[in-house]
């Protein structure tokens, strides 16, 4: 096979597909980026931060031309119930630090960005075609296949998104399973840049990055979110798709949007979208094949995120996937051969890098979650009624703060509280 | 607030704001003809569009047009009420303008 339309095919245009696509194009590797939206970013969303570090690294300086939203500087965290909310509040500059900054983005705007510097780089991006399936010879993959037009490469890169369904029907993977994933809906608020700002006690082109625990998805696995940009408030819930009970998704987005610690912050605001996504919380022990013959899978199909509660990321995994994957493909192209074998050094530059090593550290967390229901029900509500007895004067005679504290804590029972905090920072 | 309280969500006004391009022709998701309630059920609750209903009759009402194609439906039920769950066609189904 020496004559291949394509050097490399990347199917997906999120941030992985794209940046894979950049990287190779810049190589000058011959690569074709398939979409089926209308536009690289058209049927993604996010919650949702960037973690800059491994797109720093690759473009230096992108967020200065990037369509990002806002610099977070300030992280809250809360635990929430029906009426109440008790957070904590971070604000700091050494969060906005060059190369450790994060930042608030959107995904229409963000990936037609980078599908433009991919474009730029030399990649040709074709959109509004879904590829239907993989070209296979001699059980290796060789291209892709839509509609009536077939189209060969010698490596195929999956970025098609977590329901990568090209990976399931060659067999990469299993289908996931509901304990191993959530589903998270957002609504995008808009409001004016001075009022963002107001609000959240945020400088101009700053912002805040809020999670929550509790009530946001019914006391159940899950959280809530908030995330400032530039003239817009995102506002999400996600739930792990096992541990659903009887209010609807799309109640708990509802609840949460008129709980009476948020709404205030929504107060005149218009929404201007309602999106849905998966989200692969399974970490380690979810992630599929992600090297075939001829196939590379990167970013969300590859299961490649990290939800620790008051830090969720996928998009810095995303992108570095991509560039491990990218490498291995050059390496691949000074032998030509693009078997399994051949691209094998895709797991270790995954191994090397932050992206395999962090999955396994953390490899624990999901379980622990799991493990520990008290952290969405019955802790939010002990910091709650303590900060109640606290801050509540009623004109009752005072009595010790041990004493106020202790019946809270004994609800639980001391011995779950040093348990559970125990099992959580082994896995963490 | 009390869950009497609680307002019912509309999400049909929510998924009014956002672009969709139906693709009349063909439905990505397809359901079985004999659904199990049970599992019908799961799909009420998990979806975020709201698209799988009960009429008044209290019988299966399913319209892929508001689908966010997340693919909570093809997870929970894909082996058990789902005849056909596919990405719609190029072009088609829900346009992210912020995402």
């Amino acid at each position: 096979m020496a004559d291949e339309a394509f050097d490399a095919i990347i199917v997906g245009g999120g941030i992985a597909g794209t940046v894979a696509a950049y990287l190779l194009a810049k190589e000058g590797l011959e690569v074709l980026l398939i979409e089926r939206g209308n536009y690289p970013g058209s049927k993604n969303m996010t919650g949702g931060r960037l973690y800059s570090h491994s797109l720093e690294k690759i473009m230096p300086g992108f967020a200065e031309e990037a369509p990002i939203e806002r610099k977070i500087t300030r992280e809250r965290v809360y635990m929430m119930t029906e009426d109440s909310a008790a957070g904590l509040d971070f604000y700091s500059g050494r969060l906005g630090v060059r190369g450790q900054d994060s930042y608030s983005v959107l995904r229409a705007p963000f990936d037609q960005w980078l599908g433009e510097k991919a474009e730029s780089a030399g990649a040709n991006i074709v959109s509004g075609i879904c590829v239907e399936n993989l070209i296979f010879n001699d059980g290796q993959v060789g291209g892709v296949v839509a509609g009536e037009d077939e189209i060969t490469s010698k490596v195929v890169i999956l970025a098609d998104g977590i329901n990568s369904l090209l990976a399931q029907k060659i067999g990469m993977r299993e289908e996931f399973k509901p304990h191993q994933m959530a589903v998270g809906v957002k609504e995008l608020w808009e409001l004016p840049a001075s009022v963002i700002e107001d609000r959240f006690g945020c400088s101009e082109n700053e912002g805040a990055a809020c999670m929550f625990a509790g009530s946001p998805s019914d006391s159940r696995i899950g959280g809530g979110f908030l995330y400032t940009n530039k003239e817009s408030i995102s506002l999400g819930v996600v739930a792990t798709l096992s541990d659903l009970g009887e209010k609807t998704v799309p109640q708990l987005m509802e609840d949460f949007h008129n709980h009476p610690a948020i709404a205030p912050l929504l107060k005149g605001a218009q929404l201007i979208e309602y999106s849905g996504h998966l989200v692969p919380e399974g970490g380690f022990d979810m992630m599929p094949k992600i090297v075939g013959n001829g196939v590379l899978v990167v970013g969300d199909g590859a299961g490649l995120c990290i939800n620790l509660g008051y830090a969720i990321r996928g998009m810095d995994f995303a992108v570095a996937s991509a560039e491990c994957a990218a490498k291995a493909v050059i390496d691949a192209q000074q032998t030509d051969d693009f078997s399994a074998a051949g691209l094998q050094n895709y797991l270790k530059y995954m191994e090397k890098s932050f992206v395999l090593p962090d999955m396994k550290l953390y490899r624990q967390f999901p379980h622990f979650l799991e493990g520990t229901p008290r952290i969405f029900g019955a802790y939010p509500n002990m910091a709650v009624d303590m900060l109640t007895d606290m801050f509540v004067m009623d004109g009752q005679p005072a009595r010790p703060l041990m004493k106020k504290m202790m019946p809270h804590v004994k609800k639980i029972g001391i011995w779950n509280l040093i348990k559970d905090g125990w099992k959580g920072m082994k896995s963490i | 607030m009390s869950s009497a309280e609680m307002e019912k969500v509309n999400v049909d006004a929510k998924l009014s704001i956002n672009k969709f391009y139906v693709d009349e022709e063909n439905a990505h998701i397809v359901l079985k003809e004999d659904v199990d309630m049970n599992e019908y059920r799961q799909l009420m609750v998990a979806c975020p569009a709201g698209i799988y209903k009960l009429n008044k009759n209290g019988e299966v009402f399913f319209d892929y047009a508001g689908c966010l194609e997340c693919g909570t439906c093809r997870i929970l039920c894909g082996q058990t009420i789902l005849a056909k769950w596919e990405f719609p066609r190029g072009t088609f189904g829900v346009e992210y303008r912020y995402g």
